[in-house]
């Protein structure tokens, strides 16, 4: 009986309480930055894609809703020919953006994806590809990389001596 | 036997065998990279560093190399030592340290060695933030790409390169940390082996440039044991797959075979699977006046049922590029007496009367690891640089052997590979090379002989006389090839183990006879002499075993009555007989069936083409030149011809060549179920034609299981499965059912080691590159666990003794106006199908008629000017086929072509070089040579 009467009384003060639901979706919901939503491509700073087609977010993702085929620009840059997600598989683990050696592939605060045809979930690289560098301002994969690309060559890069000479032996 | 501790535990090891190679062979994970199993050791990395103890009671111990250390009795070592450990992984540290940070854009990453090395050194966090040395890289052709930041200067390519391989064009230049291994500018890589760089390198500077263009990990390949198709070694290989088209090539080791690698023929010429000249749709013409129509598979069978049901007379043409159960099935579909194997009736001769040498002869054929044994070889005819050039690879192992019992006698281990090639400086065992020009192979040669076909002959005979007198004398022989004779008969006779090679790549049969002249000479004389034949193609000795007339009787047959369908199996006729009697050929039936991979001169000419599977696409058996029977694996469905389609969403109409050959019984004669797999091709085959039986053992059967699961041909790693069609449909679509194999064409499956003509790839924990094939093998470097893949179908008739082939052909005479046209064979260029893959197309020679200079100027010609040839009718050439007139009559009338001039000193007087089997030269590619011809200035 006594616990009865409790059960009804602190439920009647919640009535006083600070209300935790809210009406989605006339009212947003305030989500983390570090929320694993909807996935996306970012560009490195100088606006170039970061994804050098390196698969091991494909390779990580436990689900495999991720296919690539890299190729190459003329100067060898190395970037994503198609790059596609199947969201209607992907469980948002966020492995594919632990996996990613040049910071190009993240996670986003956005989850709002339903679609009434499935097909609508397939996303290409023009679905995933935003305009700035994301979460992760300032990484540029390709100025610590050893390669030359267009407008980088040998020894230019960040903590690079200047190329070796083969035809000299001085010291 | 001996017993060495090994972190105070018994362990079994061979007696003097380095510890290095000892301690991968019982299964520890000891990282290295200067060490390579087929280079041996230099202890230049110091990565492989273990504690050696001088006895029991030694705690202290003291750091060796194990590579550099002999395994002895008793010896008591540590690898699990801390300090040891420490050691190993401060030695990657340091070789990190100008490491690039490339790994993400670096072709080698997920099967590099030095990954896994580091990995295993638990050498996890770079230290280092100063500046990174780094170096130019060069442009090293078509085939290989360089990427020098990379390197960690262990020294394995150059040492493959120079020292395995005989190239010249690599070296390591500059000096301290500075050092570059490169060409002493930009240029195409001159050996023909520089493709093994990719797999020799553990890390990034060389990798596979033809993968570069379609780049996928290893890990996302769908691969399946296969054999290359591009000489008659059949040497093993592992293609992959992606999204349709066929990748790359990588060596699958073979004991017995290829061993650790392949020629760049073999891992570049892969691309004609992609090649825009595929036939991926059957096409049709209901007359030869219309263009050839793309139909439907339905269409194309109906038709071809209406043709059949009349009782129509059909003759079969196999190939020796096509499988055996190919050919098998085109055989039962024609009848016996319909089949012909499609090549020339001279070709066919020689290739007979090989086979009657290697079954008949009491000497026996070596597979290729035997030839690397053998310590006195003598090459008569053929130029094994060009015609198969793994065997070339194998002769340079082979005059190792002699000045190798310096070394044995200076108590130098075999392993220690500096030491042993010091104490050998420049000294070659005998290596005898007799051909019609220079060879690529001529560096290591004892002493070489320049000749035409006639006079190579006359030498092999004059030095089976040597050894034994009964053989037959050679009337005539100049003094100066009578000393030679003499020369290398005593070496044979000297050897432990010699061998003779031989092949038909000259075209002389007196050339083939005398070799086994020369080798029964030393059997006959008790010596265990081998002899080995280089055969042109993939399946030409199958082929050979199947039986069937040559394309010249198939002209007979249809003159005598006309066949109202010919059958054609995987074959350019113009590639195999003159252009003139091809015509004849095709003119004479009134359809023409093309069953091929390829579009090519014939199948122009076809009136339906039936897309047929490549190497990649299907399965089957092959012979190679030793006799070995060895199965290849499909490796992926092929994609149909519908936009946008990958990996078989509409499995497309491209077949084995056998399921035509099944749906055309089916539809002619109602031979329903007649086969529904692979091997019940293969079981008829075996059961028809009882020299073939032992194929059934090739390789396990469609029932074969491992665990009660079959074997899959994608690694647990495979990505994209859920996505890769999700651009068509979002509805995954049921993985391709394989019945023909054990092999499953998905991730799932057997997940350890598969018997080894199963092993789709090379892969073991922690052991993600090539190098991951030490955990295959029971001892490193050794067969593979379980034993070589391939069937041996010819074995010898112990202790029986030969009779001697008689006919001795006479001397080159040169003639007035005329020259005897030889075939140059060329690595690059000869070949058919790899001549489509792009890289090999770019290194191929362009046509060229070769002459030594002087006849050139007599002629009023220099190098590079034009020259007109006119070549003989055959019927009066000095060809070898001297019986069947009638094949000889349908021969060419003067023909006339133009070609540009090349200086080539080594030609005789009245001799004249053609490349052999040249695309590029029209009809030229289908002329028999050699063949006499007239030269003229333009």
């Amino acid at each position: 009986m006594w616990n009865s009467l409790k059960t009804m009384w602190i439920v009647f003060l919640h009535m006083f309480h600070r209300r935790a639901t809210i009406q989605y979706p006339d009212e947003k919901p305030n989500i983390p930055p570090r929320w694993r939503g909807r996935i996306i491509l970012s560009r490195d700073p100088d606006g170039e894609e970061r994804c050098v087609a390196c698969y091991l977010c494909a390779a990580a993702c436990p689900v495999d809703c991720i296919a690539l085929q890299a190729t190459e620009d003329e100067h060898e840059r190395r970037y994503p020919e198609f790059f596609r997600i199947n969201f209607s598989r992907c469980i948002f683990c966020g492995y594919c953006e632990e996996a990613c050696p040049t910071d190009a592939i993240q996670l986003t605060p956005d989850f709002e994806m339903g679609e009434y045809n499935r097909k609508n979930l397939v996303y290409e690289k023009e679905d995933l590809l935003i305009d700035g560098p994301g979460k992760y301002p300032g990484y540029n994969f390709y100025r610590v990389a050893g390669i030359t690309i267009g407008g980088k060559n040998k020894g230019e890069a960040e903590n690079e001596a200047p190329p070796v000479d083969p035809h000299s032996l001085l010291p | 036997m001996t017993t060495i501790h090994i972190d105070n535990r018994p362990y079994p090891a061979k007696d003097g065998e380095n510890l290095l190679q000892e301690c991968l062979s019982l299964g520890f994970n000891l990282p290295y990279f200067c060490w390579h199993p087929a280079l041996g050791s230099v202890g230049a990395c110091r990565q492989c560093a273990i504690k050696q103890f001088k006895n029991e009671e030694d705690k202290h111990g003291k750091i060796v190399m194990a590579c550099m250390t002999a395994a002895k009795d008793g010896i008591r070592i540590s690898i699990d030592d801390p300090e040891a450990q420490d050691f190993r992984a401060s030695v990657a540290e340091w070789l990190m340290v100008n490491h690039p940070h490339d790994c993400p854009v670096c072709d080698e990453g997920g099967e590099c060695h030095l990954q896994d090395m580091t990995v295993m050194n638990g050498h996890v966090y770079r230290r280092y933030h100063g500046r990174k040395r780094t170096f130019h890289n060069q442009d090293l052709g078509p085939l290989v790409n360089h990427e020098m930041n990379r390197c960690i200067q262990c020294y394995r390519c150059t040492r493959f390169y120079r020292e395995y391989a005989g190239g010249r064009d690599l070296d390591a230049l500059v000096l301290r940390n500075q050092v570059y291994f490169g060409r002493h500018q930009d240029g195409v890589l001159e050996n023909e082996f520089s493709g093994n760089l990719v797999e020799v390198c553990p890390t990034g500077v060389f990798t596979d440039k033809t993968l570069k263009r379609h780049y996928t990990r290893k890990w996302d390949l769908q691969t399946a044991p296969s054999v290359c198709v591009h000489c008659g070694l059949g040497c093993n290989t592992i293609p992959g797959e992606r999204y349709g088209t066929l990748r790359r090539i990588r060596n699958r080791f073979n004991g017995a075979v290829n061993g650790y690698f392949l020629c760049d023929r073999g891992r570049y010429g892969y691309e004609f699977v992609n090649s825009g000249r595929r036939v991926r749709q059957p096409l049709l013409r209901k007359n030869r006046t219309q263009l050839l129509q793309p139909v439907s598979k339905r269409a194309a069978l109906q038709h071809l049922g209406e043709l059949l049901s009349g009782g129509a007379r059909v003759i079969g043409i196999g190939s020796p590029r096509a499988s055996i159960e190919a050919n098998f099935a085109l055989r039962t579909l024609v009848g016996r007496d319909q089949f012909y194997l499609g090549i020339s009736e001279r070709d066919l001769r020689l290739l007979a009367s090989i086979l009657d040498i290697l079954r008949k002869g009491p000497a026996r054929t070596p597979s290729l690891h035997e030839v690397e044994l053998a310590d006195a070889v003598l090459v008569l005819g053929e130029d094994v640089a060009n015609t198969a050039p793994r065997l070339g690879l194998a002769l340079r192992q082979s005059v190792r052997r002699q000045p190798e019992k310096i070394a044995k006698k200076m108590g130098i281990p075999l392993w220690n590979d500096h030491a042993v090639r010091e104490a050998m400086q420049e000294e070659h065992g005998p290596l005898f090379i007799a051909t019609l020009a220079n060879t690529r192979i001529d560096d290591i040669a004892t002493r070489t002989f320049r000749g035409p076909p006639a006079e190579l002959a006359r030498l092999g005979l004059a030095i089976a006389h040597a050894l034994d007198p009964i053989a037959p004398q050679v009337p005539g022989l100049s003094d100066t090839a009578q000393a030679l004779a003499g020369a290398i008969a005593e070496k044979l006779k000297a050897a432990e183990r010699p061998l003779v090679i031989s092949g038909i790549g000259c075209g002389d049969k007196a050339v083939v006879e005398a070799a086994a002249n020369v080798t029964w000479a030393l059997c006959n004389m008790g010596r265990p002499a081998e002899f080995c034949y280089v055969v042109p193609e993939c399946n030409s000795l199958g082929a050979m075993m199947l039986g069937g007339g040559s394309l010249e009787t198939a002209l007979e047959a249809m003159n005598d009555a006309a066949a109202d369908i010919l059958v054609i199996l995987e074959n350019d006729l113009y590639r195999r007989a003159d252009a003139a009697l091809v015509d004849r050929l095709l003119a004479a039936a009134r359809h023409i069936v093309m069953i091929d991979h390829i579009e090519h001169t014939t199948s122009a000419k076809a009136d339906m083409v039936l897309p047929a599977a490549a190497f990649a696409e299907a399965d089957g058996t092959l012979v190679n030149n030793e006799g070995r029977a060895q199965r290849f694996f499909q490796v992926f469905v092929p994609r149909g011809e519908i936009e946008g389609d990958i990996r078989g969403d509409t499995p497309g109409d491209i077949q084995e060549s056998w399921r035509w050959m099944r749906d055309i019984m089916v539809v002619g004669r109602g031979d329903e179920g007649q086969w529904s797999s692979l091997d019940d091709v293969t079981a008829a085959c075996a059961a028809v034609i009882p020299s073939l039986e032992p194929i059934l053992r090739a390789a396990p059967s469609a029932a074969f299981r491992m665990d009660g699961q079959k074997i899959p041909r994608e690694s647990h790693r495979y990505s994209g499965r859920t996505v890769m069609h999700a651009n068509v449909s979002i509805h995954e679509p049921e993985q391709p059912q394989d019945p023909d194999t054990a092999l499953a064409f998905s991730m799932e499956g057997y997940s350890g080691h598969p018997p080894p003509s199963l092993i789709p790839r090379f892969w073991a924990p922690g052991w993600n590159s090539i190098q991951a094939l030490n955990k295959f093998q029971d001892e490193v470097g050794g067969p593979l666990s379980g034993g070589d893949p391939g069937e041996r179908l010819i074995e010898p008739t112990p202790g029986k003794k030969a009779a001697y082939f008689e006919n001795i052909p006479a001397g080159f005479e040169p003639r007035v106006g005329e020259w005897l046209l030889l075939p140059l064979h060329h690595i690059f260029g000869s070949e058919e199908l790899s001549i489509l893959a792009p890289g090999v197309a770019e290194l191929s020679v362009q046509p060229y008629l070769a002459l030594n200079p002087e006849d050139a100027s007599n002629l009023g010609l220099t190098d590079g000017d034009e020259v007109q040839l006119r070549l003989r009718a055959q019927a009066d050439a000095q060809v070898d086929v001297k019986a069947d007139d009638s094949a000889n009559t349908t021969a060419t009338t003067a023909e006339v072509f133009r070609l540009p001039l090349r200086f080539k000193p080594e030609l005789l007087h009245g001799t004249a070089g053609l490349p052999a089997g040249l695309t590029g030269m029209g009809n030229l590619a289908g002329v028999a040579l050699p063949a006499w011809g007239e030269l003229k200035k333009v």
